[in-house]
C-alpha cells in the first residue's frame, strides 16, 4: 500500500449552468452595479476630492493639514463632539430607565407611553428644535424663566442639546428596549432561590444581559447627533458644528475640498459605531439560546408606581414639544394673537409653493417605498437563497450594510461630486427627483436589508433546492412561496422607507432643484426666510402625512395577512 | 453484474477549502435497490448525497445515472426527488398545492393533476388531507406528504436526507416501515442517509458504512453486522466487546483462554458480540466454555445487560445478553456464577 492517495484527476469541476440561474447571476450583478454607481463611487469621489487641489492635482493629505490650521473649523470640530457626548450621556441613561420601565414592570398604560415617545420618529427631527424656539426662543413662552436658570439664550448649544434629546430619545429608546427585553427568566429564578438582592441581580444579572444594547444605543445616539443637519441649521444660531460647517463650505463657499475634510471627519464616528456595533450584535444573538424563558414582571405597588411617574413625566416632555408645534402652526400670529387659523397652513402650501414641495415629497416617498423595498428584497433574496458568484455575493453583502455607517449629508455630498461632474454620463440625473429617490433608497438600504435578511432566513433554506429537484425554477417559487410568506415584512420594509422618505433632510439637502424640492427641505427654507409659523406648520403636516401613511400601511398589513399568512396559528 | 449500474459514482472527492470531506468515493447502486450512508455525523454522507442532487459541486469525479454522465447537470437537469429532514413544505401552500408542485410546472392537465395528488395521498396513507396546511399535521405527517411530493413526477431516483430524524421513537419506526414498503412497490431506486445503524440494518438492500469521508464498508445488512470490515465499522454497527489479545504463533491468546488464528504475530484486539457469548445450551465437554461471575446487571426489559468477569478473561470485562426469564429461572443476580460458551467463529480480530 502506498502511503500517497492514488490521487484522482484534479481538475475544477463546474457545473453546467441553467438558464434560470444564469437569470439570478444577471440580476444580482444588476444590483451590484447599481450598488457601486451610487454609493461606491460617490463616497469614493469625497475620498478623491478631499485628497485634490483646487485645480483636481492630487496634494495627498494637504487639505486635511489646512482644515487642523483653521481655527474656526477646529472650533466646530470641539462643538460637535462635546455636544454628541453630552447628548449621549443625558438620553442613553433616560432611555434606559424608560425602557426598563417597559420591559421590567408592571406599570399600566405600557403601550401610551411607548406610542407616545415614539411619534417624534413620524416628523422631521428639526420639529424639535422649532417647538423649542416657540417655548424658549426670543418670544417664547418660558423664556424669562429659562433665563432665570442663567441661561441667556437658547439660539446655540443650549437649543441644540435640547432638541437633539428629544429628537434622538425614540431611536435610543427603541434599541435599549430591544436589548432588555432578550432576557431569561431562569437565571432570575437562579438568583431568587439563592436569595439575592434586587441591586445584585440589577448588577449581576440585567446591567451585564444590556451590555452590548447599552453600548449600541450610546454608539447610534453618538453617531445621530454629530450627524444631524436639521436642529443645528434652525436653532444653532451662531454655534457651528460639523454638519453645518459642510453645507456652509459647500453650497455657501463652493470649498469642496474643505467640505470633504469634515465630510471624511463626519464620516469617521459613524464607520467606528457601525464597526463596534456590527461586533457587538453578533455577541449579543449568541448569549440568548432558543431555549430562554422570557422575563415577565411581578407587579410591586411602590416600584410600579415610581415608574409611571417617570414615564408620565417623559411623556409629558414629548407631547409638550409636539403640541407646542401643533399649537404654534395654528397661532394667527405669534406671540400677539393666539386665535386659530388655517393662515400659516395657507401661507406655507400655497404661497411659498411648498404645496409642490409636499406632492414631490409623497412622489418621493411612493418611489422610495415601492422601488426601494423591490430592490432591497430582491437582493436580499438573492444573497440568501440562490447560489451564485462568491466574489459578487460578498460585494454585494458588503455594500448592502454600508449605508448603516454612511451619514446622509456624507452621502448627498458625494452625489454631489459624483452626478454634478459633467464628465459623468449619469450627469442627467443630478437636481432630478429621480436622483432624490435613488438617493434616500441607498440611504436607508441597510436598515431594509436586515429585516428582508431574517424575514429570508426564517424560510427553511432547502426550498430552493426542492424546487430544483421539482423542476421549478427559482422565480416561481419566489412568487408563490418566498413573498406571500415574506408579505408582513415587506409591508414593514415599504413603512419604513415612506416615513424615513418624508422626513429626511440630510441626504437630499445637496441634491435638489427648485422644481425638485421637498417638504423638509421647505421647511428650512421657510425657517430661513423667518416663516416659523409656516415652517412649524409644514412640519407638522409631514408628521401627519407620516401618520396617515403608518395607518393605511396597519390596514394594507391586516389585508394582505388576511390573504397571505391563513396558514400561520391555526 | 451483467446489468450496468443505474447510478455510477467514480473517483468523488469533495474539498471544503482545506478541509476533505470526501475523498475517492467509488460506488455503483443497482436499479430499484435500497441503499443506506450510514455514518456518525460529519463523516460525508450528507455530501455525498446533495453531491449526487447536484446540490454541492464535486471538487473532482463522474457521476453517471441510468447511463447519463450527470456530473455537470444542475440540480434541475437531474431527475430524483428530494426528503429533507426538515420536511421542506411550502408552509402557506397546502398539501394538494404541495403535492402538485413540481406538476404543475409539466403542463399537466387539471384533472390528471388532481387525480395524482389523490392517489398519491393515498399511497403515502393520508388521503382527504388535500385542503389542509403542513402547519396543521403532525411530523410523521409532514414527512409523509414530503414524500408524496418526491414521488410526484415518478422520478428514477428518490434520495432521503436523514428523514426521520426530526420524528419521535415510535414514529420513526413506523414510518421507516411505511418507506421500505412502498419503495418495494414502486421499485424507486432509493438513497437514504441516517446515522441510525438500527433503522439502516432494518431497511436497506445495501449499507455503505462511511467515516472521515471514505467508504469503510459496502454490503448487505447482514455482511455489515456479522462480516465487519474493518474496526470502525464493528464498533459502529451494533454493540461490541473489544479484548486486547495477542497473536503468537498461530493462535491468538486473551486472558487465559487461545484460539486458532491466521496471520503474523502481532498485538491485536478481538471483537466479540455480545450475542455471541451464549449461556445455554451448553453441553458437557463444550469447548470454549469459562466460569464467570456478574458484576453488574442492567435491567431494558425482556432482556439484560449483564456485565461479567471471569479469571479466564484476566481483568477484562465481557457484556452479554441474557434473557429476563433464563436470570430468574436460574436465580442469578450480581454475585452469582454461571457457565458461558463463546462462539470462536463469530470473534474478528483487527
Amino acid at each position: 500500500m502506498s502511503a500517497v492517495l492514488p490521487g484522482p484527476l484534479t481538475r475544477a469541476v463546474k457545473l453546467k449552468q441553467h438558464w434560470v440561474d444564469r437569470l439570478a447571476h444577471l440580476l444580482i450583478g444588476l444590483i451590484a452595479l447599481a450598488l457601486i454607481a451610487f454609493l461606491a463611487a460617490p463616497l469614493l469621489s469625497i475620498l478623491l476630492q478631499a485628497l485634490q487641489g483646487h485645480d483636481g492635482e492630487f496634494i495627498w493629505f494637504d487639505n486635511f493639514v489646512e482644515y487642523a490650521k483653521t481655527p474656526a473649523l477646529l472650533g466646530s470640530l470641539w462643538n460637535s463632539l462635546w455636544v454628541s457626548c453630552a447628548v449621549t450621556l443625558i438620553v442613553v441613561p433616560l432611555a434606559f430607565t424608560f425602557a426598563y420601565a417597559l420591559t421590567r414592570s408592571c406599570m399600566p398604560f405600557k403601550s401610551l407611553f411607548r406610542g407616545i415617545t415614539l411619534i417624534p420618529l413620524l416628523a422631521p427631527s428639526l420639529l424639535s428644535a422649532i417647538s423649542l424656539i416657540y417655548w424658549f426662543g426670543n418670544q417664547g413662552v418660558l423664556k424669562d424663566w429659562m433665563q432665570g436658570m442663567g441661561i441667556t439664550q437658547i439660539y446655540g448649544a443650549p437649543g441644540i442639546l435640547l432638541a437633539e434629546c428629544l429628537a434622538v430619545f425614540p431611536h435610543t429608546l427603541m434599541i435599549l428596549v430591544t436589548a432588555l427585553s432578550l432576557s431569561d427568566a431562569r437565571l432570575f429564578e437562579a438568583a431568587d432561590a439563592m436569595g439575592t438582592t434586587v441591586w445584585r441581580k440589577f448588577f449581576t444579572i440585567t446591567l451585564p444581559g444590556a451590555k452590548y444594547g447599552l453600548i449600541s444605543a450610546a454608539l447610534v445616539t453618538f453617531t445621530l447627533v454629530m450627524t444631524d443637519f436639521g436642529i443645528p441649521k434652525v436653532i444653532g444660531g451662531n454655534f457651528n458644528v460639523l454638519a453645518t460647517d459642510v453645507f456652509k463650505l459647500v453650497i455657501g463657499q463652493q470649498d469642496f475640498a474643505k467640505g470633504a475634510v469634515v465630510a471624511i471627519l463626519l464620516l469617521a464616528p459613524a464607520v467606528l459605531t457601525f464597526g463596534v456595533d456590527h461586533y457587538v450584535s453578533r455577541r449579543q444573538t449568541a448569549m440568548l439560546t432558543a431555549r430562554a424563558v422570557p422575563y415577565s414582571p411581578k407587579p410591586s405597588p411602590v416600584y410600579d408606581r415610581l415608574m409611571t411617574l417617570y414615564c408620565a413625566a417623559i411623556a409629558a416632555l414629548v407631547l409638550a414639544m409636539l403640541g407646542m408645534a401643533v399649537f404654534a402652526s395654528f397661532a394667527s400670529f405669534w406671540p400677539y394673537n393666539l386665535s386659530p387659523s388655517w393662515r400659516h397652513y395657507e401661507l406655507g402650501l400655497l404661497d411659498a409653493e411648498v404645496g409642490v414641495a409636499f406632492f414631490n415629497s409623497l412622489k418621493m416617498a411612493a418611489g422610495t417605498a415601492l422601488f426601494g423595498t423591490l430592490l432591497v428584497f430582491v437582493g436580499a433574496y438573492l444573497l440568501e437563497k440562490t447560489k451564485g458568484v462568491e466574489l459578487l455575493h460578498g460585494l454585494v453583502r458588503l455594500l448592502a450594510v454600508l449605508p448603516m455607517a454612511v451619514p446622509g449629508l456624507v452621502l448627498g455630498l458625494g452625489y454631489i461630486f459624483f452626478f454634478n461632474a459633467p464628465a459623468n454620463p449619469l450627469n442627467g440625473l443630478y437636481h432630478s427627483l429621480t436622483l432624490l429617490t435613488v438617493c434616500t433608497i441607498v440611504h436607508f438600504y441597510t436598515t431594509g436589508h436586515l429585516t428582508a435578511v431574517t424575514a429570508l432566513k426564517a424560510l427553511d433554506s432547502e426550498f430552493e433546492a426542492v424546487s430544483a429537484s421539482l423542476k421549478v425554477p427559482f422565480y416561481k417559487t419566489f412568487w408563490r412561496v418566498t413573498l406571500p410568506v415574506c408579505a408582513p415584512a415587506l409591508i414593514d420594509m415599504a413603512r419604513y422607507f415612506f416615513i424615513n422618505a418624508m422626513t429626511t433632510i440630510s441626504a437630499v439637502v445637496f441634491l435638489y432643484s427648485p422644481e425638485t424640492k421637498v417638504a423638509s427641505i421647505a421647511i428650512l427654507n421657510l425657517d430661513e426666510a423667518g416663516e416659523m409659523g409656516a415652517a412649524a406648520a409644514m412640519a407638522v403636516l409631514i408628521g401627519l402625512s407620516s401618520t396617515v401613511a403608518t395607518l393605511l400601511f396597519m390596514v394594507l398589513a391586516w389585508w394582505t395577512s388576511k390573504r397571505t399568512q391563513a396558514w400561520r396559528g391555526r | 453484474m451483467s446489468s450496468p449500474p443505474f447510478l455510477d459514482l467514480r473517483h468523488i472527492r469533495k474539498e471544503f477549502g482545506s478541509f476533505t470531506a470526501l475523498q475517492d468515493i467509488n460506488l455503483e447502486i443497482r436499479k430499484g435497490e435500497f441503499v443506506c450512508f450510514l455514518g456518525p455525523s460529519g463523516c460525508g454522507k450528507t455530501t455525498l448525497l446533495r453531491i449526487i442532487a447536484g446540490l454541492e459541486i464535486q471538487t473532482s469525479g463522474q457521476l453517471s445515472q441510468d447511463g447519463r454522465d450527470i456530473s455537470l447537470l444542475p440540480p434541475a437537469l437531474r431527475d430524483y426527488g428530494i426528503v429533507f429532514q426538515s420536511y421542506a413544505l411550502f408552509p402557506n401552500l397546502n398539501v394538494t398545492d404541495n403535492v402538485a408542485y413540481g406538476l404543475v410546472n409539466r403542463k399537466t392537465s387539471r384533472p390528471a393533476i388532481k387525480q395524482r395528488v389523490t392517489d398519491l395521498l393515498k399511497l403515502v396513507g393520508l388521503p382527504g388531507s388535500e385542503a389542509k396546511f403542513p402547519g396543521q399535521l403532525s411530523g410523521g405527517q409532514q414527512q409523509r406528504i414530503a414524500l408524496a411530493r418526491a414521488l410526484a413526477a415518478a422520478p428514477g431516483l428518490l434520495l432521503l436526507d436523514e428523514p426521520l430524524s426530526a420524528l419521535d421513537a415510535l414514529e420513526r419506526i413506523r414510518l421507516r416501515g411505511e418507506i421500505r414498503a412502498l419503495q418495494r412497490k414502486l421499485g424507486v431506486t432509493t438513497i437514504m442517509v441516517t446515522h441510525d445503524q438500527e433503522e439502516a440494518l432494518s431497511v436497506a438492500d445495501r449499507i455503505v458504512v462511511m467515516n472521515h469521508g471514505v467508504i469503510e464498508q459496502i454490503g448487505t445488512p447482514l455482511d455489515i453486522y456479522r462480516e465487519p470490515a474493518s474496526p470502525f465499522v464493528a464498533d459502529f454497527v451494533g454493540k461490541v466487546n473489544i479484548l486486547p489479545a495477542r497473536v503468537i504463533a498461530g493462535e491468538l491468546l486473551f486472558g487465559s483462554m487461545c484460539l486458532p488464528c491466521e496471520g503474523p504475530d502481532r498485538e491485536a484486539r478481538l471483537y466479540l458480540r455480545p450475542e455471541d457469548v451464549l449461556a445455554r445450551p451448553i453441553a458437557a465437554g463444550d469447548a470454549h466454555v469459562f466460569d464467570a461471575s456478574i458484576d453488574k446487571i442492567e435491567f431494558l426489559g425482556s432482556y439484560c445487560h449483564v456485565h461479567v468477569g471471569s479469571p479466564a478473561l484476566g481483568s477484562h470485562k465481557l457484556m452479554v445478553y441474557l434473557s429476563l426469564n433464563f436470570l430468574s429461572e436460574q436465580s442469578l443476580e450480581v454475585g452469582s456464577t454461571l457457565a458461558l460458551k463463546l462462539l470462536p467463529e463469530r470473534i474478528k480480530v483487527f
